[in-house]
């Protein structure tokens, strides 16, 4: 093919070649994609799909259900005790998020601003909690909350209390569990941010007559906002779903959309239901990151790599 | 004043990764503790380590969290290496949605993901235990393969591979010498981290996994709602020196490709 080309004329052979080259690149590429194309199709298209159309499917007694199009699953959800249970996920996330912000930023900010040899330091010591088990980490949370724990008797032997205090098995020791499996996603997301700023605008603001926090709220926050986007979602996201860190510290009192789901997939035998508050759930969360695009321009969250 | 700044913002850094350790310190103490019950100090006993090696049950979870592991981070390797290099190449319309839905499950609450694989997999019929928890595990380990390379691949300079073709590479060849060495370190990091995310994993292996088989994580939550045995406190602490052998690790390698760069 190629001789033929060049005996015929020496010009489009010079166009042409890089674009055949290509053509020819291109086609044997799509071999690379292939595994990844299969399995996105098989495994995640295929039980999205087919969470869909379960959740329109109709429950029967037992563990089955019959395909139906009926809008009960959804209709369900205004049950004031599912209302309440989804109302409860979002406070404990909302609150979540927030201690998050409040914690975790300040932190990532400080860690940017750090010597070299600093960060590197600080990364490490912010990673090792982070690879720990989390499980783990709870369990150490458990023994410290408990009432002959740890905390209660510092407390006790420090005089500052006479009865040990019940934090565990209570809203504030799963939002204390909570904050802290998800701080450091929110450090390293403003971390990230931070790391990339170009502080001789803050140093120009100030030059300019801007006060400190005239030029923190105007220029820093502004530029930091990505990352304190992405630490938000990254941390908001899974607090809908982490049940059980609220069943460990939180007793069986808390019960949030997580447990929910897990109760009626299994216990509860009401496949169709526990699809439509996942569907649910899935729909609030894109939504979450679809917003985040928005806002900010991007489509990588940052700080996850 | 800005001396009193920076010592502030240190004071801050050091109080919080304080707390932060704080639930770890407290594991790692009480495996050394002589007592079944972690509320007092009874005196400095090994004997949780002993008998952790004779625990044939948690041995077992253990090795089979290893083993799930190593296999999710290998395929997701495989899958995710040669999807980021291939969707950096062709030009489908298919393309965004489909870098789009491959990563939704690192996307998603770990809930949902977990849930929709147990009725999926119902329905198909497929035996939960290995082959259930491997594919459902290799789903959200192929997102940070994938993200990790696809970051690495838009910061090489892609005249390197174009020059070593001119030169007379084949595309195989020019791929194996030029952008495989360049990307591994990317490979290596998103392997690092799938393979993590896997042994942590509990929310999805508890729908998935079966009958009789159990990892690790689903072994320390179903002993933490009924009694935990003072063993995880050493395995605990055995696999956190693991963990920060694998980091100081990891950061070498990753400073071997800065220094690359």
């Amino acid at each position: 093919m190629k001789h033929l080309r060049t005996s015929e004329s020496a010009l489009p052979e010079v166009q042409s070649a890089p674009e055949a080259a290509s053509r020819v690149k291109r086609d044997r590429w799509w071999l690379c994609i292939a595994p990844l194309y299969a399995f996105t199709l098989v495994f995640v298209l295929g039980p999205a799909l087919y969470m869909v159309a379960v959740s329109f499917a109709e429950n029967t007694a037992g563990t089955g259900f019959r395909w139906a199009f009926t809008l009960d699953n959804f209709l369900k959800l205004r049950d004031p005790v599912y209302l309440n249970c989804f109302r409860e996920s979002f406070r404990l996330a909302v609150s979540t998020t927030i201690l998050n912000v409040l914690i975790g930023y300040p932190f990532g900010y400080f860690m940017g601003r750090l010597s070299v040899r600093g960060k590197r330091v600080m990364m490490f010591l912010v990673m090792v909690p982070f690879w720990t088990s989390s499980l783990i980490r709870l369990y150490g949370w458990l023994i410290i909350l408990q009432v002959k724990g740890v905390f209660n008797n510092l407390l006790i032997a420090l005089g500052l209390i006479d009865e040990p205090l019940k934090i565990l098995y209570s809203y504030p020791a799963v939002l204390i569990g909570m904050v802290y499996a998800l701080l450091p996603f929110m450090i390293l997301a403003v971390y990230t941010s931070v790391e990339k700023m170009d502080w001789t605008l803050v140093e120009a603001a100030r030059d300019l007559g801007a006060t400190r926090a005239k030029a923190f709220f105007t220029i820093t926050l502004r530029m930091t906002l990505p990352g304190l986007m992405s630490g938000v979602i990254l941390t908001f996201v899974p607090s809908m779903g982490l049940f059980f860190i609220a069943d460990i510290l939180g007793g069986n009192k808390i019960v949030l959309v997580g447990s929910l789901i897990q109760d009626q997939m299994t216990r509860g035998g009401n496949q169709p239901f526990a699809a439509a508050l996942a569907l649910v759930l899935a729909v609030m969360t894109t939504l979450m990151l679809w917003l985040y695009r928005k806002v900010t321009h991007t489509s990588e969250l940052e700080g996850m790599f | 004043m800005r001396r009193k700044h920076f010592s502030f913002s240190a004071l801050y850094l050091a109080l919080v990764t304080l707390i932060t350790y704080l639930p770890i310190a407290v594991v790692i103490v009480f495996s050394f503790n002589d007592a079944k019950l972690p509320v007092a100090w009874k005196g400095f006993s090994l004997r949780w380590y002993e008998t952790l090696l004779h625990d044939a049950a948690l041995m077992e979870a253990l090795r089979n969290s290893l083993v799930l592991g190593v296999a999710s981070s290998a395929f997701a390797a495989v899958i995710g290496t040669l999807g980021a290099i291939g969707m950096a190449r062709v030009h489908y319309k298919s393309k965004g949605m489909m870098a789009y839905l491959s990563t939704l499950p690192i996307m998603l609450p770990e809930i949902i993901l977990g849930m929709v694989f147990m009725a999926f997999f119902s329905l198909l019929h497929l035996p939960f235990g290995w082959p259930t928890l491997i594919i459902a595990h290799t789903s959200f380990c192929i997102p940070y393969v994938f993200l990790m390379v696809k970051a690495r691949l838009v910061g090489i300079d892609k005249s390197i591979e174009e020059a070593a073709r001119d030169l007379g590479a084949t595309p195989v060849r020019a791929f194996f010498d030029i952008t495989l060495p360049l990307i591994l370190p990317a490979v290596a990091s998103g392997c690092i981290l799938s393979f993590a995310m896997s042994f942590d994993d509990v929310v999805i292996s508890i729908f998935v996994n079966g009958p009789t088989l159990s990892t690790l994580p689903i072994k320390v939550y179903t002993q933490m709602r009924t009694g935990v045995t003072p063993e995880i406190n050493a395995l605990c602490t055995i696999l956190l020196i693991a963990v920060i052998l694998i980091l100081l690790l990891s950061s070498a390698l990753r400073r071997k490709a800065d220094d690359r760069q």
